[in-house]
């Protein structure tokens, strides 16, 4: 197996600069008309979606297309006997049905790499591995014939035992993956930080505590489901596809590699995109078999995927089994930490991972608190499950990473019977301390977690509720307060480390402005929901005073766009929204020369001002942009040539690391078990901001993300790897009564790394609220010898803990 | 499969069609009537990305048959901006971000349309009541609750 260790030098390429100084005010240096950062700029993406004209996969049609619809597996385990296409095919519409054999003849086909180079089947040829597998796949004229037709396939099967808990799937007596060379379920093992210094640290610890986290396998649930629309045309040898993705470019590439199809004869379209949250990184069979069946039926083919579908076969994150162990010296100084991990990966390693990171950012596991040492060690397992791994909303691992050590660090506190708001104050990272290296090798580029703490704390009025809870409390009324001060580290990244199948995870922007002073930008990037078209806009606007509104933003056509990794992992900002930022600073570089010129003066004798260079001590002699840019086409300097646009690959120097603190108030009804969550505060500090509206947007969204894992969602198996979760009425999704209404705060420490000292914000509060929520409901009953319990935390699990620990019964 | 001749006002025109018994409202206005701005969610009436007005009642269409909407009145997405003029519900999703990757968002229009119709001035928990049957994964529901607050202080403005 692959012995992958995060080295301790890894990620340590930054400038040594201190941290600014931390505010609580949004920086606007343009003025309205120009709508740079800062301005609460309405949405330049909205006025489509609003009136229904938004452009989604499904809603792709072109003339002569066919429909895709998948038979797929009903046992978790199995031996195919045999397929029978013959009615399927003998139905009226139908034109063709794709089995794993037809793609293993076309090329072995019948495996795809995953992006963390294990492989995965795309159809299989003698076996399924996992309840709603794709067995083979049926194109038909009409929508309704091939689900008709679906239905005519006769799969005969002979079940198998299924191995569905990782724990007992490490004994490897049912081998999940017989087709690889190596008979056992272990995928691989990965370790991070330094096991003696931590061994040392456990032995002279004068508290230790430890505890067994699990975070279940849950599923992003975008609103809108996967799918594609294929369309080969035989005579120009050329693939046009229409898909769900978050990262056209680096599926373009897959798409190439795997197909034979040459690169320049595959154009991927991603459209409008109805959610992403990790989802859509992954390259899944139903998108092979659809591009497939377009090349053999020489028609366009549409493939969407049903919620059933979705829920069932792709799309799913987390499966970690975590044991940990936090230790302290005897002043409850925090000193060491050690994990062990198991990483259910279900039949294949599929995770959407950088290359070199099988277990994602994990190691950002010392959180907020400046550990001497750590352990921390994952072993990825094969089970009969679908692959999971992707996000959720999440850089990388960094959910289960927060959620182990803010769930640990409470309990410390409970244990040695501290307040977990003075023991956090106590115990975290210094403002002064950064760039601050932690014990497992990240380099923390800024931070100030004791000003958003007491923030948060200030805005909930932590004292007066501490107060209320003892009161409550003997009355036998239960109430809890959790807090979660969480660092994340998002961006990836830098280009030595990161990288995903071999291509390194820069991002790019390509800015043209037109003679007329309007201008086009194009990123590698895709948004999926974020507001790209209106916060790029913004950033260019900022850089060179053209209004936001004048500048058109293109993102996910890889033939137009420039080459980019895409959007996931809070990178969009940190990677393409500096590149956008650095591609302006060059074309105000040219247009600096170019007003020289029409001024006749020095360069050396400009200066900028917003929108415009003037003459320094002198500023009616200026030329705005707008006049930069059409002398640029029609009297541009000799010896500089035309035009004025400018294209930037901006590879970071490191990642970012946006932080928070945020307190949740919940209320225990204790004859029922219900949860109430009555208040949440979230300070969230994500640097400089582009646009406050869409923060807070980004910021709220998250938080709803983050109440979801918590309380109510879970995808479960039976023990025969069946999905009994696979409806929106099984898998709770929030609505907007479960969802209460957050209050947000802020700090702004910028990034002194990013061109405009952003960091990323999409998903720290999916990765900052889970342990907020759970470790309010455990200090509601903290006293009555409650020490934790996992995510979901539903009305029946706190009714039982209340039960077991002697209340109502 | 039998075909039916179905003939209903769809956003203000009459429109008559051959549809098949089993075929979907929500299909029928995606695909025969080619009006994209309803969406698929979950196909099990949990998500209410197709929610349209049937006879002015909100209705998931996904779990309606077209030859149930015979004779009715469909009300789209497309149908509620007037003369090219935003319906406060549509500037107040706009004014107040209540949209993200806005897949969700025509069906939250319709839904909150219909709400306001019933209510007029409703409370913060009467909207969340209110736009319960419809789920969205991207905003948190925050601003969409101040989008349908903004469309009240409007319409009662013009009323």
């Amino acid at each position: 197996m692959p012995q992958l260790n995060d080295r301790v030098e890894t990620h340590s390429r930054v400038p040594d600069t201190a941290n600014a100084e931390t505010t609580d005010t949004v920086v606007i240096k343009t003025p309205e008309k120009v709508c740079g950062m800062g301005h609460r700029m309405k949405r330049k993406e909205d006025p489509r979606f609003i009136q229904g004209k938004g452009r989604f996969v499904d809603d792709i049609k072109l003339p002569g297309m066919l429909y895709m619809s998948i038979v797929r597996s009903p046992y978790a385990h199995a031996k195919i006997l045999s397929i029978d296409t013959k009615a399927a095919l003998a139905m009226p519409g139908v034109v063709a049905v794709i089995t794993g054999q037809d793609l293993k003849a076309a090329g072995n086909l019948h495996y795809m790499p995953t992006l963390m180079s294990d492989t995965q089947p795309v159809l299989p040829i003698d076996k399924v591995l996992y309840y709603a597998q794709e067995v083979c796949a049926v194109i038909a004229t009409e929508r309704y014939i091939a689900a008709d037709a679906r239905e005519l396939v006769v799969v005969d099967y002979e079940p198998l035992q299924a191995v569905v808990d990782p724990h007992q799937a490490l004994k490897d007596e049912i081998i999940v993956r017989d087709d690889k060379e190596k008979k056992t379920n272990h995928v691989w093992h990965w370790s991070a930080g330094d096991k003696a210094a931590t061994d040392a640290v456990f032995a002279r610890a004068a508290h230790v505590v430890k505890e067994k986290i699990y975070l279940p396998r849950i599923h992003v649930c975008s609103i809108e489901t996967c799918g594609m629309v294929a369309n080969y045309d035989k005579v120009r040898e050329h693939m046009q596809i229409y898909m769900t993705s978050q990262a056209p470019h680096a599926h373009r590439t897959v798409f190439a590699l795997v197909s034979g199809i040459p690169e320049h004869k595959i154009q991927i379209i991603s459209p409008d995109i109805g959610g992403g949250f990790g989802g859509k990184v992954p390259v899944y069979p139903g998108y092979v078999v659809c591009a497939v069946a377009s090349l053999v039926t020489g028609k366009p083919v549409k493939w969407i995927e049903d919620r059933s579908e979705n829920l069932q076969a792709d799309s799913f994150a987390r499966d970690y089994h975590i044991t940990a162990e936090l230790a302290a010296d005897a002043n409850g100084k925090l000193t060491g930490l050690r994990v062990k991990t198991i990483s259910d990966c279900g039949v294949a390693d599929a995770a959407a991972n950088p290359s070199k990171f099988p277990a994602g950012l994990y190691s950002i596991a010392t959180g907020s608190y400046p550990l001497e040492a750590a352990d921390i060690v994952v072993d990825g397992v094969y089970t009969n499950k679908p692959p999971g791994g992707v996000a959720y909303r999440c850089s990388f691992r960094v959910t289960e990473a927060v959620h182990m050590i803010e769930r640990m660090v409470d309990i410390m506190a409970h244990d040695l019977g501290r307040d977990p708001a003075e023991f956090r104050l106590a115990n975290f990272i210094k403002a002064d301390q950064f760039p601050y290296k932690s014990c497992t090798g990240w380099v923390y580029d800024s931070g100030n977690y004791e000003a958003a703490l007491l923030k948060a704390m200030a805005m909930i009025d932590y004292a007066g509720l501490r107060k209320e809870q003892l009161e409550k409390r003997a009355r036998g009324v239960l109430m809890g307060i959790g807090i979660s001060s969480f660092t994340e580290v998002v961006g990836a990244g830098p280009a030595a480390d990161f990288d995903i199948l071999g291509i390194k995870m820069f991002d790019s922007a390509e800015i043209r402005i037109h003679p007329t002073g309007k201008a086009i930008a194009r990123l590698g990037t895709k948004s999926q929901g974020q507001g790209h078209e209106t916060t790029y806009a913004q950033i260019i606007a900022e850089e060179l005073g053209l209004p936001a509104a004048d500048i058109q933003v293109e993102e996910g056509d890889t033939d137009t766009a420039p080459y980019g990794l895409g959007t996931y992992a809070s990178r969009s900002t940190p990677t393409s929204g500096a590149a956008a930022a650095m591609a302006a600073r060059k074309i105000r570089a040219k247009a600096k020369k170019i007003a020289a010129y029409l001024l006749e003066v020095g360069e050396d004798d400009l200066e900028w001002n917003v929108d415009r260079f003037q003459v320094k001590g002198s500023p009616d002699q200026k030329k705005t942009i707008q006049e930069i840019a059409f002398a640029a086409y029609t009297n541009h300097p000799p010896d500089i040539q035309a035009g004025l646009e400018a294209t930037d690959y901006y590879n970071p120097p490191n990642l970012t690391f946006p932080f928070g603190s945020y307190i949740c108030v919940v209320d225990l009804d204790t004859g029922t078990g219900q949860i109430k969550v009555r208040r949440f505060v979230a300070v969230d500090d994500c640097g400089h901001i582009i646009n406050p509206m869409i923060v807070e947007g980004q910021i709220e969204g998250g938080l709803t993300m983050g109440l979801a894992p918590a309380l109510f969602e879970e995808i479960v198996y039976d023990e025969n790897g069946q999905n009994l979760t696979g409806t929106m009425a099984d898998y709770l999704v929030p609505t907007a009564v479960e969802s209460p209404k957050w209050e947000l705060g802020k700090t702004i420490t910028p990034s002194p790394h990013h061109p405009f000292g952003a960091k990323g914000v999409g998903e720290s509060p999916t990765v900052g609220a889970p342990p907020a929520i759970a470790n309010a409901i455990v200090d509601a009953m903290w006293h009555l010898g409650v020490r934790h319990l996992d995510i979901p935390i539903t009305p029946q699990k706190v009714w039982k803990a209340l039960r077991e620990h002697g209340v109502g019964n | 499969m039998s075909l039916h001749e179905i003939s209903l006002t769809v956003n203000g025109a009459v429109v008559t069609k051959q549809v098949e018994a089993r075929t979907l409202l929500v299909h029928f206005i995606r695909e025969n009537l080619e009006l994209t701005g309803t969406h698929i969610g979950c196909d099990t009436t949990s998500c209410g990305a197709c929610t349209v007005l049937l006879n002015g009642k909100p209705t998931k269409s996904c779990t309606v048959f077209a030859v149930q909407a015979n004779q009715a009145t469909l009300e789209t997405v497309e149908s509620v901006a007037e003369g090219g003029k935003l319906h406060p519900i549509q500037q107040g999703f706009w004014e107040k971000h209540g949209l993200q990757c806005g897949f969700c968002t025509p069906g939250m229009i319709m839904t909150t349309k219909s709400l306001l119709q019933k209510n007029p001035r409703p409370t913060e928990a009467e909207i969340r009541e209110g736009i319960s049957g419809n789920i969205c994964r991207c905003t948190g529901y925050n601003k969409i609750v101040e989008a349908v607050q903004y469309a009240a202080d409007k319409l009662g403005e013009a009323r």
